[in-house]
């Protein structure tokens, strides 16, 4: 654990960089994080984002499926919007812990 | 001498699956490794041969079987052994694969229709190995739409380049 500067606020994170605390997120944060991803954030992008947050706070468990089952994006845009890390990537702009998911 | 010791991580770039078994369990550990490979960024090339045929092709793919004889870890509901003679019955081994594949679901894993439509939406690449496809009189036509192409292992070799390249074989 660790504590780090993201958007001018400090907040606790894990080695792998994920908020601790997922109520200290904000959506500075998440552009500031996705920044250091090489993603650029878009509607669609806060769209997933508050999805993950909304299922992580309702205790439901997070797949690439579920996403994909959303409404929002079907599993392949949800890929183009997260390159190389649909569920790590959008997790970690969304606050929220690591995946710990294995679909 | 001081050996210098080096602590560079080199991560997995590519992954080859080859699935060449079609019981439930085989098939799905190629799924679920393919996918989770995906998910993480690797490249990912899943080839199916022999039996793993079974799970690319439509008819078959999504009501595979797990092996009720011959299955030391089969157990019955509740936790005691299950016995072979009892998986010999017919009907059996259809009866438990369905229950399997129905708890598997509760789980949110997904059918493999599903499933190889997820690893190419994510850019994953599925594969058929020529010879077996030749073997078991299938064409393309019988295999998956999510199925790119039937290819033989010099091909398969071909794809495996790379020095940060895998090959797993389930």
């Amino acid at each position: 654990m660790a504590v780090k500067t993201i958007a001018g606020v400090e907040v606790k994170v894990t080695d792998d960089g994920y908020l601790e605390d997922m109520t200290q997120w904000n959506k500075e944060i998440a552009n500031e994080i996705a920044k250091e991803l090489n993603i650029e954030l878009t509607d669609k992008h806060f769209e997933v984002l508050n999805y993950l947050r909304e299922k992580t706070i309702a205790k439901e468990a997070l797949t690439i499926r579920s996403v994909g089952k959303s409404g929002i994006v079907d599993i392949k845009q949800l890929y183009e919007l997260f390159p190389k890390g649909p569920l790590k990537f959008s997790s970690k702009i969304a606050g929220i812990p690591k995946p710990t998911s294995c679909i | 001498m001081i050996k210098m010791e080096t602590k560079e991580k080199k991560p997995l770039e590519k992954v080859c699956i080859i699935c060449a078994k079609g019981n439930l369990e085989d098939v799905y550990a190629s799924l679920v490794m393919a996918n989770g490979a995906v998910m993480e960024g690797i490249e990912t090339n899943l080839f199916f041969t022999f039996f793993g045929l079974e799970g690319i092709t439509k008819k078959s793919m999504n009501h595979l079987h797990t092996a009720t004889t011959g299955n030391p870890a089969m157990k019955m509901p509740g936790g005691l052994p299950f016995p072979t003679m009892l998986g010999g019955l017919p009907g059996v081994e259809s009866a438990v694969s369905s229950m399997m594949r129905k708890q598997m679901d509760e789980l949110g894993m997904p059918p493999v229709d599903e499933f190889l439509e997820m690893i190419t939406a994510g850019g994953g690449t599925i594969y058929a190995c020529r010879l077996a496809v030749d073997m078991f009189k299938l064409t393309k036509a019988d295999l998956s739409e999510e199925v790119k192409d039937i290819i033989t292992i010099g091909e398969f070799y071909e794809l495996c380049d790379g020095d940060r390249t895998q090959i797993i074989f389930t």
